[in-house]
Formats: structure tokens, C-alpha cells, sequence
């Protein structure tokens, strides 16, 4: 038995730990978050030079050819970084999409532009509150075009194609559309984390090509979802790390009473609890993780346990990072607000807690039955 | 990352297989199970003890008690990987050798690290076996989690023998009452800082002047007693270290926690979500309701958790390392869960949730005893505050809290 990364992928974690601190520092994320830019190109473009786009694009296709326990490592450095670019949507959302229901000329003409970054691709499926389903979505079909709206769209703006969940007649179903084209308009829209920028996207006649079979988008969407998930959950747990060691540096340099702020208990005992749900998150992770590169029966299960303990870690080490930093830590300058809006930007990113708890719930209950 | 057994691996637990198969008493496996969190002594279809003994004789005629300890004490001589596929197929028997958990767990490696040879062939062989029940005889009224302000006196006998005298109280613990043997702290030198002036003995629980009284425990059951110490004269040779030395001797085995973690830790969840999964509500199965779901999903993930934080520790052993620090969250999550987990239980049950008879109540009474056993495990073996100062401190790495009485000559502190 081996519950643990390679000694590779272990080296990979610690070459992208290196390359972004260099590439990466907090000012990357907040340069989009005061609206300077809308994504770090330059990162964009060294991440694909590093590989880091691809890794889980097989190589006649241009990426790397590499496993899900890679993009899990990756994920993981990209969370701890709050790195501000369209990494999950066209990594974790479109490729992944692309490669689960792609026809072969889909994935000839995307799948290389993906790997290289000269194309972003997103997922267009939340239309406003509420979970979707047959019968809850305004965008459709209509003689072949698409109608409607989506909203909020991760990416929206910068995307160069979008996977939309659309209406066909009585069916739901995938399709990919190229965003430049005719019919569609994009606006931002501001978020509780405009580090990561979002926009509404409205389809008025868009031509559209479907992504797999007519009908599919609800088991294709939830497959997507579960592998998602995982790599969502190491992106958390990065977050989740990086936000309690940012509380104990602060608390092992700050003073007040004479003493260091960490050797009051009400300081150490919520560092504690951090540790500890940061620690069952990783664990977690890692059955997500064993799940998603096996493509093991027990995936709803892992992805679901993964993604809703990443979730408490990340909200609770943020919150509390805050906390222990006192005044300083609600100010704009200084970076907790970062996590504290990425970790709540998360937690909805792919469906609420809510959701999640309902899906594992669900596959507890088919495994007990099974 | 794989789950799988290396070829040696999956031929010894086919082995452990076919031995639990032929050996287990399955006949105790229903009572086992319904008694989660409350030991042995839930056990009501035959005496706990003697169960406990016939079960931990049986495994030590195959090598499967105490399985990684060496052959030449009554171990199986087994690697620390083999410990842990025992554990995990021993599974719900294991909960039968819980009076032995002290002996093994803590009593019996500092008799290997700091016994002589003699002592360990006389006393390791019938620990392992389960013929001799060992008692840790370190908590007293005025020292628990402060443990190293304990006031039991170890006195050289002024008869110039070299026989220690030990006069106080130790309280709490644990199989007191049927124990042969106990490993003792005692404090030897008043007049040094509280850690410096203790020291380790063993002694012989029938030896004259010990006085063991039950302690009743909240739950109505006894497991723990007061151990009372009038003139008992302990040899020198059952001395473990120098005298002075037994802070260190005591902290032996916090050393080896780190390589015997639980493979197995029973939280409560199983038997939640099989409960909630028999019931209606009212609206339809209970399952499907929100609220519950919740819960159910918040305590499920803490489990998964605890279960993959230890594959992971079990996964270093097997490359032959330390396991990291990550472990010392286990009982502090596990605790609060079965607390959890109960209360949510009976209410469950509504007014009925107060019914104890196993005949009359949900699942046997099985949560009514484990909300009534559960606020133990948030103390035994460390609170649930301590564990956060130790997280804090050696895995965070943030100060100690300040200690009024250090370096002060334990006579001269004040309280
Ligand atoms: C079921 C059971 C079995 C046991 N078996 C044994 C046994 O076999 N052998 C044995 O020697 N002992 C045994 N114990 C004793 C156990 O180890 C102690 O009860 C435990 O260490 C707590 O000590 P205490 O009871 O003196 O509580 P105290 O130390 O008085 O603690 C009272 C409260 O103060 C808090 N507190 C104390 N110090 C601090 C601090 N520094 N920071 C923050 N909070 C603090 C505690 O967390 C707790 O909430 C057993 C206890 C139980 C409940």
C-alpha cells in the first residue's frame, strides 16, 4: 500500500511550489482583484511553457500525456498561490469535458490550443439560483442556434469557447461554442472575488455545435463534476494551508500583553482547529485523489467526501486567519480578505456545500445498497 | 497511490484470514458491535474478563497477540506493516482486548526499554498473553493533565535495604481492580522542579498496603478506582531508570505512539447512518431529509478523514518511516464525534430516546450507552485542550503556555 504521492510527483509539487513563488506573489492576484487586468497573462503563458496546461492531455494531442495524481499536485499549488488565472475552468472544466465527450475533431482543434493557452475554455451552466435540471434552463436551442443566458460564468470574459448546458426540445445537452462569434455578448459582473473574474454571458441566436450525444449533459456534467471536485478540493486545501500558516507567522511575531499573541490558548486552540481540519481535508484529498487516477467505483464517494471537507478547511482556516490577525487582517492590505474571498468563491465554485452533501449522502447510500 | 498489499503482504493476511476464521468468537461479534464505545464492558452474554483473557491467550498461541513485539517476550516477531494488517483484520475483536490496551500500549514498551533482561522474560510473556493485566498508576487527585505535580512519595526505607517506600493516592485508574502488576510515578525528591524529582517503579498490585476502591463512573460502570498507598515497600530492582529520571521514562512511550496508531477507529458513523437509513420521518425516509443529510455529511467526512489520515501514517510505516505528526488529531476528532453522533441518536428517537433496556429502545441501546460514555473519551488519555496545546505546540509550533511554577522547587509551589 502506498496513500501517498510519488516521489516524482512530489518533485513536480516542489519545481511548481518554486516557479510560482516566483511568477505568482500575492500582487498577481491582487492586480486583478483592484481590476488592473483581468487574468495574469504572463503566468498564463509560463504555465503552459512549464507544461502545467496539459498535464492531463495526452500527447498526440500536445499536452503531456501525464495523470490526475499531477493535476492534483498542481491544483494544490495553484489554491496555496490564490494563482489568478483561468486554471480550474480550462483545465479542470473544458479539458476535461473535451476529453469525456469531444468528437475526435473537437479535441483535434481544441485540445492543442488548450495544452499551449492560446485558447481558454470554460464551462457556461449556472443560469441563476438554484441547482439545475431538465426543465430549469432558460438557454436552448432553437433551428440550430442558441438562445439565453448564463450566469455567473467563471472566465466568461476571457474565454475563447464555452461548454454550454442548453435545452434541446425536452432534452438537456452539451454544447461548444466558440465565444468570439456572433449572437453572444459577454459583461463582467462583480463577485465576492473579482481576484477571479466572472461575467454574464447572453446567447441571442449563437451558433453551437453539440458535445457528445443529445441528451447527455446531465451524466456528462456529473461525471465532469465528481473529477472537478477533487481538483476544486486540492485547490481549497492549498488555500486552507496557506491561510493557517499565514495565522501562525502572525501569531508567533505579534504581541500584546507582554507576549506573543500564539501562547494565549484561545489563539493556539484555534490554530488547532485549523490544523485539524485541514488535516482531515487532506486526507480526504487524497482518497480523491486515489479515486479520480484510478477511476475507482468508489469516485462519488472520494470526490464528494474530498470536496466537502476542503470546503470546511478552507472557510474555517480562512475566517479564522482573520481572526487572529485582528484589525490588521480586515484590511485591504493585508492579504487575508485574498483567501477569505477565494475560499468562499470556492465553496460555490461547483455547486454549493448543500449540493455536495446531497451527492455524497446519495453515493453512500448506492454504495451501502451495492 | 494504491491501496494494494505488496505480494508478502497479501499472503500474511490471507494467512490472518483463515486464523481469524477458524479462531474468532464470532458468537460475542452482534454484542461487540452494538457495545461501540463502551468496551468489554457492554459485553452482557458472558463475563468481559474472562472473554477478554480466553481472546488474547488464543491470539498469542498463533503470535497474533502483541504481533510486532519480539518472539522471545511472547510477541509474533511480525514487522510493524503486519501489526497494522492484523489490526485491520481483527477488526471489532480487537474491542475485546481493551483491559490489555494499557499494558500494551504503554506498560509493557517501558518494561522493554528500561527493564532488565530478567524482569522482561519474568513479566513480558504473561502480559502479551493476557494471563497478567497491567494498571497505569500515574493520574492522582491533584495531577492529571498537570501530571507532573503528582505528590505520591517514593522514600528510601530508612532500614538501609535500598527498598523504596511509597505512601499516597493515585485515582482513575483504569482496571485497577483486576490488575497483577501497575507501572507507578512517584515523586522521590521534593526539593528539585516538579519534572526532575520522579521516579518509575513496577510493583505487584497485591503487594501489602496497596488498597484498591472502585470508583463508580458516571455511567454506572466500574472501570476506574482509587488506588491507595500506605508503607509499600517496592524493591529497588523494580525501579525503572534512575531516580529522578522518571519524567523521561514516562514520556517512553509518547515516543512509540507515533508507530502503534489504531488501524481502526470507530467513530459511530456506521451505526448512525445505518440507524437513520431504517427510519421514517415525517415526510418519508429520514434520509432524505435536509437537516439530516447535513449532519450526516459533515460527521461522514470527519470519518473518512480520520480513516485516510491513518492510511496515510500506515502507508509511511510501510516505506519504512516515521509517520508525520498528523496523527495526534485521531482520538481529539474521534471524541467529540461519538458525542455528536449520540445526542443526534436519541433525539432521533424522540421521547422514546431516554429508553435504556435494549428490548425497548432503537438499536439496542447502543447510542443511550455511548452518550453516556462519551464525555470519558474527551478526558482519558489527555483532554481535548491538552491535545489542542500539543497541536498547537509541537505540531504549529507556537510557545508553551507560561508556567508559573518552573524551575521552583516542587516544595515551594504554591496550591
Ligand atoms: C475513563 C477514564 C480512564 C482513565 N484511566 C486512567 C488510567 O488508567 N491511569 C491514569 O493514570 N489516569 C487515567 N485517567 C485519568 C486521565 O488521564 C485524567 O483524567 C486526565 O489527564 C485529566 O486530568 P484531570 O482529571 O485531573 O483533569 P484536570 O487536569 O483537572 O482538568 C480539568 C479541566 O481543566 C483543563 N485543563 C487542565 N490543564 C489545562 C491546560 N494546561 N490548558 C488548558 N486546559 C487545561 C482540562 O482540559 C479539563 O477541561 C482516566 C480518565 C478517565 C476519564
Amino acid at each position: 500500500m502506498n496513500f501517498e504521492f510519488s516521489a516524482e510527483q512530489l518533485q513536480l509539487r516542489d519545481t511548481a511550489r518554486r516557479f510560482l513563488a516566483d511568477k505568482c506573489p500575492p500582487a498577481a492576484a491582487r492586480a486583478v482583484l483592484d481590476g488592473k487586468v483581468d487574468h495574469d497573462a504572463a503566468l498564463w503563458q509560463g504555465l503552459a511553457e512549464m507544461g502545467f496546461l496539459g498535464v492531463t492531455i495526452p500527447e498526440a494531442y500536445g499536452g503531456l500525456g501525464l495523470g490526475h495524481l499531477e493535476l492534483c499536485v498542481l491544483a494544490e499549488e495553484m489554491g496555496r498561490t490564490l494563482a489568478p488565472v483561468p486554471f480550474s475552468s480550462s483545465v479542470y472544466l473544458a479539458t476535461e469535458l473535451l476529453l469525456s465527450a469531444g468528437s475526435e475533431t473537437q479535441k483535434q482543434h481544441w485540445l492543442p490550443r488548450l495544452a499551449s493557452g492560446s485558447a481558454i475554455g470554460t464551462l457556461a451552466h449556472a443560469e441563476a439560483t438554484g441547482a439545475v435540471s431538465n426543465g430549469s434552463l432558460t438557454t436552448h436551442l432553437e433551428h440550430g442556434r442558441l438562445y439565453g443566458q448564463k450566469l455567473p460564468v467563471p472566465d466568461g470574459e476571457i474565454a475563447d469557447f464555452a461548454v454550454v448546458t442548453a435545452q434541446e426540445g425536452d432534452d438537456l445537452s452539451l454544447f461548444l461554442l466558440d465565444l468570439s462569434g456572433a449572437g453572444v455578448t459577454r459583461e463582467a459582473v462583480s463577485t465576492i472575488d473579482p481576484s477571479r473574474r466572472h461575467a454574464r454571458i447572453a446567447f441571442s441566436g449563437a451558433s453551437a455545435e453539440p458535445l457528445g450525444e443529445r441528451g447527455n449533459a446531465i451524466a456528462q456534467i456529473s461525471a465532469v463534476q465528481d473529477r472537478a471536485a477533487v481538483l476544486f478540493a486540492f485547490e481549497q486545501l492549498g488555500g486552507a494551508d496557506r491561510a493557517l500558516e499565514m495565522a501562525r507567522d502572525y501569531a508567533l511575531e505579534r504581541k500584546a500583553f507582554g507576549r506573543q499573541i500564539g501562547s494565549f490558548q484561545a489563539i493556539k486552540h484555534l490554530l488547532a482547529n485549523m490544523y485539524v481540519a485541514a488535516t482531515l481535508a487532506r486526507s480526504n484529498c487524497y482518497y480523491g485523489a486515489w479515486a479520480l487516477s484510478t477511476e475507482a467505483p468508489e469516485l462519488p464517494v472520494a470526490a464528494a467526501s474530498a470536496r466537502i471537507s476542503a470546503t470546511q478547511a478552507y472557510q474555517l482556516c480562512a475566517k479564522d486567519a482573520i481572526e487572529v490577525h485582528g484589525g490588521m487582517g480586515f484590511t485591504w492590505e493585508f492579504d487575508c480578505h485574498l483567501h477569505y474571498r477565494r475560499s468562499n468563491l470556492l465553496a460555490l465554485a461547483l455547486g454549493s456545500l448543500s449540493l455536495w452533501e446531497d451527492r455524497l449522502i446519495d453515493a453512500l447510500r448506492q454504495s451501502q445498497a451495492a | 497511490m494504491n491501496f494494494d498489499d505488496t505480494p508478502e503482504q497479501s499472503a500474511f493476511r490471507a494467512r490472518v484470514r483463515t486464523w481469524l476464521d477458524a479462531n474468532a468468537p464470532k458468537h460475542l461479534e452482534p454484542e461487540l458491535r452494538s457495545a461501540i464505545g463502551t468496551g468489554i464492558s457492554g459485553l452482557k452474554s458472558v463475563d468481559p474478563i474472562e472473554a477478554a483473557k480466553a481472546w488474547q491467550a488464543r491470539k498469542a498461541s498463533a503470535g497474533y497477540a502483541c504481533p510486532s513485539w519480539p518472539r522471545e517476550f511472547g510477541g509474533g516477531g511480525h514487522s510493524a506493516i503486519e501489526r497494522v494488517i492484523w489490526q485491520q483484520e481483527e477488526g471489532i475483536f480487537a474491542q475485546l482486548s481493551g483491559i490489555f490496551s494499557l499494558g500494551h500500549g504503554m506498560c509493557g514498551p517501558t518494561l522493554m526499554a528500561w527493564a532488565n533482561e530478567e524482569q522482561k522474560q519474568r513479566f513480558i510473556p504473561p502480559m502479551v498473553t493476557g494471563e497478567e493485566i497491567w494498571c497505569q498508576l500515574f493520574s492522582e487527585p491533584c495531577a492529571g493533565s498537570d501530571l507532573a505535580g503528582l505528590r505520591t512519595r517514593a522514600e528510601l526505607a530508612p532500614d538501609g535495604s535500598g527498598d523504596w517506600i511509597i505512601n499516597g493516592q493515585k485515582i482513575w485508574t483504569s482496571a485497577a481492580h483486576v490488575a497483577d502488576h501497575g507501572l507507578l510515578i512517584a515523586r522521590s525528591d521534593p526539593a528539585v522542579a516538579k519534572h526532575k524529582g520522579l521516579t518509575m517503579f513496577f510493583l505487584d498490585m497485591k503487594s501489602p498496603g496497596v488498597e484498591v476502591r472502585p470508583i463508580r463512573q458516571a455511567n454506572g460502570h466500574n472501570g476506574f478506582n482509587e488506588v491507595y498507598f500506605t508503607d509499600v515497600r517496592i524493591p529497588d530492582a523494580q525501579r525503572l531508570g534512575a531516580p529522578g529520571q522518571g519524567w523521561e521514562v514516562s514520556l517512553t512511550t509518547l515516543m512509540n505512539e507515533r508507530m502503534t496508531i489504531g488501524a481502526t477507529i470507530v467513530t459511530g458513523f456506521d451505526q448512525i447512518f445505518s440507524l437513520v437509513c431504517a427510519m421514517e420521518g415525517e415526510n418519508g425516509p429520514l434520509v432524505e431529509d435536509r437537516a439530516v443529510r447535513s449532519k450526516l455529511a459533515s460527521w461522514a467526512v470527519r470519518d473518512s478523514g480520520l480513516k485516510y489520515t491513518s492510511m496515510r501514517a500506515i502507508s509511511a510505516i510501510a516505506r519504512g518511516e516515521i509517520p508525520g505528526p498528523e496523527n495526534s488529531i485521531g482520538k481529539l476528532v474521534a471524541a467529540s464525534l461519538h458525542q455528536e453522533i449520540a445526542t443526534f441518536a436519541l433525539d432521533l428517537q424522540g421521547e422514546a430516546g431516554i429508553l435504556t433496556n435494549p428490548d425497548l429502545s432503537a438499536a439496542k441501546g447502543q447510542f443511550q450507552a455511548m452518550i453516556m460514555r462519551s464525555p470519558a473519551m474527551r478526558i482519558e488519555g489527555g483532554t481535548d485542550e491538552i491535545l489542542r496545546n500539543i497541536i498547537a505546540e509541537r505540531v504549529l509550533g507556537l510557545p508553551g503556555d507560561i508556567r508559573v511554577d518552573k524551575n521552583v522547587p516542587f516544595n515551594q509551589i504554591e496550591g
